[in-house]
């Protein structure tokens, strides 16, 4: 399995910089960064990552269940995550979720049809003090109200 | 333009972390030289390990990940003559609810965390670091990439740091979202590539840490005052706190006050005037009915007993924590079943499923705060809910049961009356 040249640059760095014979520390590191670019941890990820990584296909899957971020299958282009965890809740992060699930009409980790855009109810993510907090794919998003977030939606459709 | 900071500065902090968050061009090692940078580090060479402890110890620091451990000591355990490397690790998997600092010390200045660690490397004879940031902040994992990359370039990393003949590699690794893998055993695991499961202790990560090397492993605010520490001398960022609480640290404030925000107080500030003068008090001049201290994890106070000064003792004698430094506070329309609930969902969610009592333990509470709110609760259930709670306390290997525990038996034993609210609107409707 090939990886953009950029990633193959990284994963050949990431192998190098823990201690001899513990390249078994670049599974996690390597396995979002490649799920970024495949869209999904797939079984030919897991193997081509336990080879790299020279440990075995079960070593890998055993932690794609544990970390929430990695996904067995793809998510939408756009993954709307909203938090309703404590310092969201109180300001408004349940409601914002209520409205992102009307207004893609999806529900917790599910995708559009058309794969633009998929949900997820998420924990704290570290926007306390700017609640409520949005984050699309790796860009957070701080205040936001309902209002902002269809301006934020239907911006990223029309760009399509 | 002034630069765009996430929230205004108040002019009540006492800025010593965060001196540089407002300097355009922060994040760069030219303006990070241009303000003190490395001066810390240079005289940090000049000094034994012994000295560098000493003064570490003597700036009365106390660990900001939440468990608050005088970081002097922490870094004495570490055997630097041992026959095996050691390493540094920095917890930047910050997760805690209620917290959001450390994302502001990396964004805006990475190059007193990096400093902050080499003094660290110094301390204990290091020559390797890992950064260990949460896959939410990817785009910290690039500023911090980005610092690494001119540190290197321009000689503050590598083989010859500042030109003075000491080496050290400094590295990211990203996580993958795992709110247990702040706890720093299984922060451990998972940096060697294993699900994140606490581990037993003693050994400590002192003398057995990742990969089996002696580690120090500190959170990102503890290295970022580091430099302030050696450079202006620990006596002087004591003397900013209170007795066994030096320094300053910042205060997350989130929740019902006009202006939320990442503030820098001095430990000991009072809780009071931080809610109502630096975060601009409660709107709608509503009551204030209770205030979560340091992140979810910590037993929730009453509105009276919030006029306390802000430090780990006074926080403990309260029967709380100053834990992460997440201050959560909470007007008189919080609805307390709810807020539960919702604390519950989180640990229930992020319980690693290793011990029972919290495994077993959180996914119980969660399904009877659930049909509590949902208008199906008994009478019995709230002395469950404390009793249930309970029985997880000091039965885990991490700090996760006790931090799903500790907050449920406050709530149920505080507002009690808020729990009474739902039975009684249930009588109503039958």
């Amino acid at each position: 399995m090939n990886f953009s040249p950029q990633l193959e640059e990284r994963f050949a760095k990431m192998l190098t910089r823990y201690p001899e014979g513990r390249t078994r520390s670049a599974v996690v590191p390597m396995l979002i960064y490649a799920q970024d670019e495949v869209g999904a941890v797939t079984n030919e990820l897991i193997e081509e990552v336990a080879r790299r990584c020279k440990v075995t296909p079960l070593q890998v899957d055993e932690v794609v269940g544990y970390y929430s971020m990695l996904h067995r299958k793809p998510q939408g282009k756009f993954h709307v995550q909203v938090c309703t965890n404590i310092s969201c809740l109180i300001v408004g992060g349940e409601e914002l979720y209520e409205h992102a699930k009307k207004k893609l009409g999806v529900g917790h980790k599910e995708t559009t049809a058309d794969g633009q855009f998929s949900l997820e109810e998420v924990e704290c993510m570290g926007a306390c003090s700017w609640a409520p907090a949005v984050e699309i794919n790796y860009d957070f998003h701080h205040h936001v109200t309902p209002e902002k977030l269809d301006q934020l939606i239907d911006g990223l459709r029309k760009a399509q | 333009m002034a630069k765009q900071l996430y929230n205004q500065p108040s002019p009540l902090e006492t800025r010593v972390v965060s001196k540089n968050f407002a300097i355009e061009g922060s994040e760069t090692l030219d303006v990070y030289l241009a303000n003190d940078g490395y001066k810390a580090f240079r005289k940090a060479r000049e000094m034994t390990p012994e000295a560098i402890i000493d003064e570490v110890k003597t700036s009365a620091l106390r660990g900001r990940g939440g468990a608050g451990f005088p970081t002097g000591l922490k870094w004495s355990f570490v055997p630097r003559t041992s026959p095996k490397p050691r390493v540094i690790v920095v917890n930047a998997d910050e997760s805690e609810p209620g917290t959001c600092k450390d994302r502001l010390l990396m964004e805006y200045d990475p190059h007193q965390m990096i400093e902050g660690i080499l003094i660290a490397a110094l301390a204990v004879d290091a020559h390797a670091g890992y950064i260990y940031i949460r896959g939410e902040y990817r785009y910290l994992i690039e500023v911090m990439d980005r610092a690494i990359d001119e540190a290197y370039a321009k000689g503050y990393l590598g083989k010859n740091v500042a030109g003075t003949g000491f080496e050290f590699d400094l590295y990211t690794h990203s996580g993958a979202g795992a709110y247990e893998c702040g706890e720093e055993t299984a922060l451990l695991d998972s940096i060697e590539g294993k699900r994140g499961i606490p581990r037993m202790k003693p050994p400590f990560p002192a003398v057995a840490g990742a990969w089996a090397l002696p580690t120090l492993l500190n959170n990102v605010e503890t290295f970022s005052a580091i430099p302030a520490i050696i450079r202006d001398g620990g006596a002087a960022f004591a003397a900013l706190g209170t007795p066994k609480n030096g320094g300053t640290r910042l205060v997350c404030i989130s929740g019902h006050v006009n202006r939320p925000g990442v503030y820098e107080l001095p430990l000991g500030y009072p809780m009071m005037k931080a809610i109502n003068e630096v975060a601009g008090g409660i709107p709608g001049g509503k009551k204030l009915k209770a205030v979560v201290p340091g992140g979810s994890s910590c037993p929730i106070l009453k509105a009276d007993e919030c006029d306390i000064p802000m430090d780990y003792d006074t926080l403990a004698k309260a029967g709380s924590m100053l834990g992460s430094g997440g201050m959560v506070v909470l007007d008189e329309t919080t609805d307390m079943v709810r807020f539960a609930l919702r604390i519950m969902k989180f640990y229930a969610h992020e319980s690693c499923g290793w011990c029972i009592p919290c495994r077993e333990g959180t996914t119980w509470l969660k399904k009877i705060l659930q049909r509590f709110y949902e208008g199906q609760g008994r009478r019995e259930d709230i002395s469950m809910l404390g009793e249930l709670s309970k029985n997880m306390l000091g039965r885990t290997f991490c700090a996760l049961g006790d931090a799903a525990a500790l907050p449920t038996i406050s709530i149920v034993e505080k507002f009690t009356e808020d729990f009474e609210m739902y039975l009684a609107r249930q009588e109503v409707m039958v």
